[in-house]
């Protein structure tokens, strides 16, 4: 199976990359409620953020367009909400709600992106955030793999006696069936697998690396930044 | 020579009512390595998931002179390295790194500690350059060694193994097979492979129906109950 493009791309080494993950989560943070507070009508703050994020993303040495077209796909869901505005009439609160929804969107993807899924859950949990709820987001990481290695060798069994020809809706019922039940077992045993080496219910994180003063400046900077477009534009 | 298992009329039912253990008695002295032989559904990966307490039937196990109990059931599992058959259920962390320093971290090492054991053990197995590498995406033969690993980081003292050759071809075999061998840990091998049975065993007991049907020499095991494809 291939690696999840995201997986990879948070294995970088560019300068985003090596910032501590409880700066990026900070920062992260901060814009989402900048952004969140922006007034409809400032439409060159919204700009001015999407250059903020498109500098990050270049310094990050990440593809644009593969970031953008990710982002994107919150797009469906904020539409509903835009358009009952937009029929309302309102249309520039409806603008300026599908930008907020991308925008946010590509602010948490250069995240998960340019930091591993083990970085950001420990700046989770040094932030005192719920155990339970990392180990959920850690858990669903690792067993997406699992769900999706066995639904892709279903469909090529399926595949190889002609699935094509003769299916639908009752093969495709059949298949989650299945797939549920496998997926079951092997979430099973994996979680034997955790207990045989001692798992006590808890992911004991690595020491998350010193807080430097690069990653304080880091977070000043783009707080700076934000600030000042919002209070500017 | 001491003990390092000893099992006495352990019995387990399966909640669906299937009979998978009918009296075991077992032994397995330190340093010794023994076979379990027999068909599919014999119970022989019932009886292995018993040995470090993953499941709890009737009967008493000792281990390393420790009664198995819920007081134990940790300091057991970290003197039983247990190797799945099917390495992908062994592998969850995110990199290679993680996954062998995952049972050091609950052993309580410090994290400094728990990585450098990690390093030194996948060196061992020769996986240091994968440090990095997503478990999930590395070849079969690969994913057994950093499986191996995982269990090794937890400096076990006997060695439990489920069909350790199931996906591999002949080479990675035979450098998995040189790996086992330079281990100086007791083991179970569970494994229908005569081959691996005879270059890494020396005894080996023969599982029929959930109870122990034979139990000897393992050349003469494997002559015994015609253990061979041809």
């Amino acid at each position: 199976m291939h690696h999840l493009v995201i997986d990879r791309w948070s294995r970088g080494s560019s300068s985003l990359h090596q910032r501590d993950p409880r700066a990026k989560l900070a920062t992260l943070l901060a814009f989402l409620i900048v952004l969140s507070t922006t007034r409809p009508a400032a439409q060159w703050a919204f700009a001015a953020y999407a250059i903020l994020l498109i500098v990050a993303v270049n310094r990050a040495r990440l593809p644009i367009l593969g970031l953008a077209g990710r982002a994107a796909l919150v797009l469906p869901f904020s539409a509903t909400f835009a358009l009952l505005t937009w029929w309302s009439g309102d249309s520039l609160r409806a603008l300026a709600l599908a930008e907020k929804s991308f925008l946010s969107g590509m602010a948490a993807l250069l995240l998960v992106a340019t930091t591993p899924l083990t970085g950001w859950t420990a700046a989770l949990e040094s932030w005192r955030v719920p155990r339970m709820l990392i180990l959920v987001i850690q858990f669903v990481y690792r067993y997406l793999f699992v769900i999706a290695e066995q639904a892709q060798r279903m469909r090529w069994a399926a595949l190889c006696r002609g699935s094509h020809k003769a299916g639908g809706f009752r093969l495709a019922a059949g298949l989650v069936g299945v797939l549920f039940a496998r997926s079951w077992q092997r979430a099973d045993g994996i979680y034997h697998a955790m207990l045989a080496r001692g798992f006590r219910g808890r992911f004991v994180p690595a020491a998350p690396p010193p807080f430097r003063a690069a990653d304080v400046l880091f977070f000043s900077a783009c707080l700076a930044g934000c600030l000042a477009v919002r209070i500017l534009l | 020579m001491s003990r390092a298992i000893q099992i006495r009329g352990l019995r387990y039912r399966y909640p669906d009512g299937t009979q998978a253990l009918n009296g075991i008695d077992f032994h397995l002295d330190a340093g010794e390595s023994v076979a379990l032989f027999g068909a599919n559904g014999s119970g022989k990966t019932t009886f292995v998931m018993h040995l470090n307490g993953l499941l709890r039937g009737e009967g008493s196990i000792e281990v390393c002179n420790t009664t198995l109990s819920d007081e134990t059931l940790e300091q057991i599992r970290s003197k039983v390295g247990l190797v799945f058959q099917d390495s992908d259920e062994q592998l969850f962390m995110p990199t290679v790194l993680e996954d062998v320093a995952f049972g050091p971290l609950n052993l309580g090492l410090s994290p400094d500690d728990a990585l450098t054991r990690a390093r030194t053990v996948l060196k061992r197995v020769g996986m240091a350059h994968a440090l990095e590498r997503a478990p999930y995406h590395l070849s079969a033969g690969e994913k057994k060694r950093v499986a191996i690993a995982g269990v090794l980081a937890m400096d076990p003292e006997i060695l439990v193994l489920d069909e350790p050759t199931t996906f591999l071809d002949p080479p990675t075999r035979r450098d998995l097979l040189t790996l086992l061998r330079g281990l100086p840990q007791a083991k179970v091998v569970v494994t229908h492979d005569a081959n691996l049975a005879r270059a890494l065993t020396t005894r080996a007991v023969f599982f029929d129906q959930g109870r122990i049907a034979g139990e000897g020499d393992v050349i003469e095991l494997i002559q015994r109950f015609h253990w061979e494809y041809s």
